[in-house]
């Protein structure tokens, strides 16, 4: 994998801001460069416009000013999305669920059925593609919803604290799977969250943002490439990481104060 | 020695616990029967005893006697009131969840006329009907009609509350995903308003029903033939209680029917996935 400096852009961000009802700034001048094969965290306490940047980023809200610029343009189909919540049609069986960002785009079932299916392998649910979501425990709808944000292999994919209504030993397993994933097809993510534990573990570039006005306070990048493995997790390097991006936080939560 | 070879396998909360499922499963077919069965002795006791003559109140057994005897006049008109209530029922779920997916399309048309909805929907049918019959030469057409004004707006209600009850991630993943309004709404807004429409649709039913019967009454009999308000309001004039009395057996036993046929249809459409339908263990 390239060095991060050097990988392909993706999507840059400049000076973006968004404001609502004309006085609340709710993302102050934020820039980011995505580059190709990314894992980028986004890290900080609630209101610090971390959601409201990945809304920026899928279209849903337009920024009040600044650009949001796609390397080399931009279609339906070049992003993939994870809510907090699973976000499945319950009427829908998970092997439709996932061919759902396919479905919209016209396409038949039988045409893209290889594929539905290999994106509900690599997150181990195969055998469940005829169930329905309401028949699968937490863990394993939110690996349904994450199938269905990579099934077309999007340029990148939005998870926005995807496992943060989880367990903490579901979530330790889905963080590996994660991983694992990453690993296999090289996606590019951005990944809302407020743990620091799961930023360090995830993700090879950390932004730290800060509240009242939202802004991005500080990058971190971890040095450690993919695959990671649960040694990982109790090495003193990612002890070290976790140090660096709790500081880093500290700031953001101190200046917030 | 573990604990499990000491202890029994079924405790006595469970023992409780099970029998009350036995009983709730008895109970739920048994009781309303035994409940029938007395209010039936007491009725007729209460007759023989007082010696009430029988164009006051006749015995269930005249009443039987008139269900078996006059089947056929009733079972015709009960295949009217049943063609109208149905037929209206039709149009229900065809405006209703017609206008529903109109006024969820357009916020302009729904805020012009839903209005008028709800102002139709609180106004007595028995008040509107007699107007009707006047500007409608059809006696069918009128009966519908006056069934539809009753019909229609659970149906209309409850599919616009659907419509707009779409989770709202699954609406930004839908714009995210660049689908058009046309698969939003059949892919999306309706499989999700389907439990609300059932409500509603459920609701419409009975509705329907009483419709029909309204505008029976209304309507008088002759023209299309007697429907079985008209057979109780025909027979109310002879004093033939009884025949009223059986007459209103089959008008019950079909808002009952309809009922359970609604109740079976929704059951059949949303069992797989939506909560109201799975049943639950412990």
């Amino acid at each position: 994998m390239l060095p991060i400096d050097q990988r392909p852009t993706v999507l840059r961000m400049s000076n973006v801001n968004k404001t609502f009802n004309g006085n609340v700034v709710a993302l102050n001048g934020m820039s980011m460069t995505v580059g190709q094969g990314d894992f980028i965290s986004l890290l900080g306490p609630s209101g610090c416009g971390k959601s409201t940047a990945l809304r920026l980023i899928s279209d849903l809200m337009v920024p009040t000013s600044g650009k949001i610029d796609w390397e080399g343009g931009h279609e339906v189909g070049d992003l993939g999305v994870v809510f907090q919540e699973p976000t499945l049609m319950p009427w829908a069986t998970v092997a439709q669920n996932v061919w759902l960002p396919y479905r919209l785009r016209g396409k038949s079932y039988a045409s893209v059925k290889d594929e539905v299916l290999e994106a509900l392998k690599l997150v181990g649910l195969e055998k469940f593609q005829n169930s329905y979501p309401r028949e699968l425990s937490g863990g394993m709808k939110m690996r349904v919803s994450i199938a269905r944000a990579m099934v077309t292999r999007p340029r990148l994919i939005l998870m926005d604290e995807p496992f943060a209504a989880l367990d903490e030993i579901t979530r330790f397993k889905l963080n590996n799977d994660l991983l694992e994933l990453k690993a296999k097809i090289n996606c590019t993510v951005i990944f809302v969250t407020h743990s620091v534990f799961e930023s360090v573990f995830l993700s090879d570039r950390i932004i730290v943002m800060a509240a009242r006005p939202g802004r991005v306070i500080q990058e971190l990048h971890v040095d450690e490439g993919y695959p990671r493995s649960e040694e990982f997790r109790t090495s003193a390097e990612y002890a070290a990481y976790c140090r660096q991006a709790t500081d880093a936080l500290h700031l953001a939560m101190g200046e917030a104060a | 020695m573990s604990i499990a070879e000491n202890t029994p396998v079924v405790d006595s909360h469970e023992v409780r616990r099970q029998r009350a499922k036995r009983m709730e499963k008895l109970g739920r077919w048994s009781l309303p029967v035994v409940v029938m069965l007395a209010t039936l002795l007491l009725w007729d006791r209460i007759v023989v005893w007082n010696e009430i003559p029988h164009y006051i109140l006749p015995g269930p057994g005249r009443v039987w006697d008139s269900l078996v005897n006059d089947w056929g006049i009733l079972w015709e008109a009960g295949l009217l009131t049943g063609k109208i209530t149905l037929m209206a029922l039709a149009l229900a779920i065809v405006g209703g969840a017609g206008l529903a997916i109109l006024f969820n399309q357009s916020r302009m048309v729904e805020m012009s006329f839903y209005p008028y909805a709800v102002i139709l929907q609180v106004t007595p049918v028995v008040s509107i009907a007699p107007l009707i019959f006047i500007y409608v030469d059809s006696k069918t057409a009128g009966m519908l009609l006056c069934a539809w004004i009753v019909a229609f707006f659970p149906v209309l209600s409850s599919t616009t509350l659907g419509l707009n009850s779409v989770d709202h991630n699954l609406r930004d993943l839908y714009r995210i995903y660049g689908a058009s309004r046309w698969q939003k709404l059949w892919m999306l807004q309706l499989p999700s308003a389907l439990p609300y429409f059932l409500g509603g649709l459920k609701i419409a039913g009975g509705l329907s029903l009483i419709g029909a019967v309204v505008a029976e009454l209304v309507a008088g009999t002759g023209g299309v033939g007697a429907g079985l308000a008209a057979r109780i309001q025909e027979a109310g004039y002879r004093l033939n209680i009884a025949r009223m009395f059986a007459a209103l057996t089959l008008v019950a036993a079909m808002g009952v029917f309809i009922f359970a046929a609604l109740s079976l249809l929704s059951h059949l459409l949303l069992r797989k996935w939506h909560e109201s339908a799975l049943s639950r263990e412990t």
